[in-house]
């Protein structure tokens, strides 16, 4: 027997162990007949042997070590005393299922020898005074159906792992047999029961020969982890449905492990139970991909879905779930939080940026005297700077989805003043930005969902008539883009009517009758000042004051806003914002000896501005930048109109990017990164064309931080209005 | 396929002279199915000669064994081959289909 598989191999020892104990704890009860801990140790090895042989079909030991059971049972409840005569039996009982457990192991196929069986039946009668005959065997027969019936459908009194393989028409096809798998299988442990179904046919005449139509269901043994057994399907995966659910042995080795995680970090639920081996990588990857398919509103939670495919038990999913709590609450409790004035933060902020400063005056002096030395500690040094300035802004971080909630409680209230349904969706809370915008763009967040749910969403008797659900939604989005945060407000009501804001802008004079404008510019006329395009106004909005300021304010938090919409299908408002209103990652350029800032996020790329490489436009300021048309500027004219330039004779083109829109601006020199400590200018410049603010240079020198976007729209103006739109790709 | 039957009286017998393998499922189970007539009382499949078996070869035992089951006629295999024994205790099989499987005498002592 030198293949005996491993399982039974593990048990052999275990049973070796087992009866040494017990032979040890019956010897101490000769001098102490009533330790409770011996008897308790001889009933365990007598009750662990009879529970591993069922496993395993050695109904010989079964029957057997139940018959020594009953009798410790009584033993151990009081009910028959212990003295030396029971003591021997016991200890004839010990080499007796040493025996026949040699036996079975070795001579599976065998039935028990004669002399085995007569001893067996002595030492029964011995036990309990009576024969085995009448009250042993049917017990036996119990027992077995607790050990080997596998009921598909539940998972309790099997100590089984469960495999569910279904298999795709194709498997045999494409080279599957599934028979070899479930060969291979038994090499892990012992394959215990088998259901094999197959979907009814209406015809056997339909039935293709050579599609695979078997589903097993398999009840296996082994002492396998999941990974193992999951590996041995690993070639069948494309062409079957693998369900693994675990014995319920292992169900309690999971609970355990869970008990005993670590309570550090917060992890998903994936993350736990593929930490614990109750899942594998794949199962997790697998049930995700299904869940994010899942196109219905209602998702299930992924412990639920585990539960429904048979892939894990109830109570491991609670246990996980409930650790998961534990540990977030542990967390919260450890993470303290120290309130700190506003203006002291405010006030380090300021320090930060005057550090940054002075890092790059320093930096300007090693880098003027070439001190290779001293060049060391310095980048060492604005490193330092580099990570002191984000963890200082990150102080002021505070995410957007408190702002958001708010606003459930305004569409609760008032979708039932206005007598419609409307729900609120929120997606992106986590997206994060300073904690001076998030307090300044409350206001115009405010007006705009009030106008979404006054103006945009409609009343359910109009919404049935047009097929939309009853329910109107709005939705709020955040999320970062290019080193801003992008805010949207939607909803899916009637959206804007283009002719009658056109009617309105027109009679208002805002614009000329005979004027062209897209379909996004008449849109984004809601903004002008004294325009509103309802009637009547109601107690909430309409007044055609509002969507002006609303603007006014993001531009003064160098933001912007558009508005895009749908007759009938609803209305987007996308909001941009920077992150931050106090440092940022510059991008240093020249022009005419004047030093400009741009924003490092909205750099795209920077390529030498030669009319061999690109079709330079030079009289409506375009170029042909590998097929697609770019509107450019060139800084220097545009800041200094009345000055006659010479051009250096090597110029670059900056491309920049912001939102949808590019331009590029041509300069003499480009200087590269630049930590830029935004300096607001002081209130006679503030509505200065195309500069969003300074800095101050290491130099000592002041540079001006480029309005980005104020810029794209005059590079594109300068351009035939077909070639602007064209380019805006 | 080869097969070759003999007909007595509703009871058949046939003897499947092939492997039961992806490779001649087709035809076996034309093969098969032809003797799935009206009137059969017993189907007798001799599965002494089938060197191998796979799972082609086996949903079509299964797949006869319901239809048997369905069309109201006995179904028994006799003489069982070692690839099917081999098949049918894997999966025990043996008790869903009933049979009596004859286990040779020099069976597995190799």
């Amino acid at each position: 027997m030198s293949n005996i598989n491993p399982a039974l191999e593990t048990f052999s020892q275990e049973v070796d162990e087992l009866l040494t104990a017990m032979e040890d704890a019956l010897l101490v009860l000769e001098s102490t007949p009533d330790d409770a801990d011996c008897i308790n140790s001889i009933f365990r090895a007598m009750h662990t042997i009879k529970g591993s042989s069922g496993l395993f079909g050695f109904d010989e030991v079964v029957a057997f070590t139940h018959e020594a059971e009953t009798v410790l049972d009584r033993v151990r409840n009081g009910e028959r005393e212990i003295n030396a005569d029971l003591i021997a039996v016991l200890l004839a009982c010990k080499d007796h299922t040493a025996q026949i457990i040699q036996h079975v192991l070795f001579n599976e196929e065998e039935p028990l020898p004669e002399e085995l069986q007569q001893q067996g039946q002595a030492l029964i009668i011995q036990l309990t005074g009576t024969s085995s005959a009448g009250t042993g065997m049917p017990t036996t027969q119990e027992e077995k159906a607790d050990h080997f019936e596998v009921d598909v459908n539940t998972t309790d009194s099997s100590d089984n792992w469960m495999i569910s393989l279904a298999f795709k028409p194709d498997a045999l096809r494409n080279g599957m047999d599934p028979l070899s798998f479930i060969r291979y299988l038994q090499t892990l442990g012992k394959i215990i029961e088998v259901v094999i179904t197959m979907p009814a046919m209406a015809r056997i005449e339909d039935m293709n020969p050579e599609d695979c139509y078997l589903n097993f269901k398999i009840a296996f043994n082994s002492s396998a982890d999941k990974k193992t057994i999951e590996d041995v399907f690993e070639f069948a995966e494309d062409d079957c449905e693998i369900a693994i659910l675990p014995p319920n042995s292992r169900q309690e080795h999971y609970l355990k492990l869970l008990e005993n995680l670590p309570e550090d970090q917060f992890k998903r639920l994936g993350e736990i139970l593929v930490e614990i081996g109750a899942l594998t990588e794949k199962e997790v990857a697998l049930i995700l991909n299904e869940q994010n398919q899942n196109d219905n509103d209602e998702i299930k939670p992924l412990g639920e879905m585990l539960v429904d495919k048979n892939i894990l038990q109830q109570p491991v999913i609670e246990q996980a779930l409930k650790k998961q709590e534990a540990v977030k609450q542990k967390i919260n409790k450890e993470s303290n939080y120290i309130r700190v004035d506003a203006a002291k933060l405010g006030y380090l902020i300021n320090l930060v940026g005057e550090l940054v400063i002075s890092g790059a005056a320093m930096r300007l002096m090693v880098d003027k005297h070439g001190l290779s030395d001293v060049d060391d500690v310095a980048s060492t040094m604005s490193h330092l700077v580099e990570d002191i300035r984000d963890t200082a802004l990150q102080l002021r971080m505070v995410q957007i989805g408190e702002t958001f909630t708010r606003f459930q409680r305004v569409v609760h209230d008032v979708s039932k003043e206005l007598g419609k349904q409307i729900q609120l969706q929120i997606t992106g809370g986590d997206s994060e930005l300073d904690k001076t915008v998030v307090e300044k763009i409350n206001d115009p967040l405010t007006h705009l969902v009030r106008n979404s749910l006054d103006h945009g969403i409609e009343t359910p008797a109009v919404r049935a008539q047009a097929g939309k659900p009853e329910k109107g939604t709005i939705h709020l989005n955040a999320y970062h883009d290019s080193g801003r945060i992008v805010i949207q407000i939607s909803d899916d009501g009637q959206g804007l009517d283009p002719e009658r804001i056109l009617a309105k802008a027109v009679a208002k004079g805002l614009v000329k009758p005979d004027q062209t404008l897209s379909h996004s510019e008449i849109y984004n006329l809601i903004f002008e000042p004294g325009l509103s395009t309802k009637e009547e106004a109601s107690n909430l909005s309409g007044r055609g004051v509002g969507m002006d300021v609303v603007r006014r304010n993001i531009e003064a938090l160098r933001g912007s806003v558009f508005v895009d919409s749908e007759l009938g299908q609803g209305t987007t408002v996308t909001i941009h914002l920077p992150l931050t209103l106090a440092i940022i990652d510059g991008f240093m350029v020249e022009a005419q000896k004047e030093r400009y800032i741009i924003p490092l996020s909205m750099v795209e790329e920077c390529v030498e501005m030669s009319s061999d490489e690109w079709q330079i436009d030079d009289t409506q300021h375009y170029v042909n930048l590998r097929g697609h048309v770019l509107p450019y500027l060139r800084l220097g004219d545009f800041f200094h109109k009345n000055k006659k330039h010479t051009h250096t004779e090597r110029e670059s083109l900056v491309v920049v990017r912001f939102g949808e829109a590019k331009a590029g601006f041509v300069v003499d020199e480009l200087h590269g990164e630049n930590q830029t400590v935004i300096k607001p200018l002081g209130k006679l410049f503030e509505n200065l064309d195309g500069i969003g603010g300074a800095t101050v240079l290491g130099s000592g020198d002041v540079a001006l931080i480029l309005d980005v976007q104020g810029l794209i729209q005059h590079a594109k103006k300068r351009v035939r209005p077909g070639l602007a739109l064209s380019s805006a790709v | 396929m080869s097969a070759k039957a003999k007909k007595n009286e509703g009871m058949l017998q046939l003897s499947i002279k092939d492997d039961m393998t992806i490779y001649n499922a087709e035809s076996l189970k034309e093969t098969l199915l032809g003797y799935c007539q009206p009137g059969t009382q017993e189907l007798q499949l001799d599965l002494s000669a089938v060197a191998e078996i796979d799972s082609a070869g086996l949903q079509l035992l299964l797949l006869l064994k319901a239809e048997a089951k369905k069309r109201g006629f006995v179904l028994r295999l006799l003489r069982h081959s070692e690839a099917v024994i081999e098949v049918f205790e894997l999966l025990k099989l043996g008790m869903y289909f009933g049979d009596p499987i004859v286990i040779p005498a020099n069976w597995k002592k190799s």
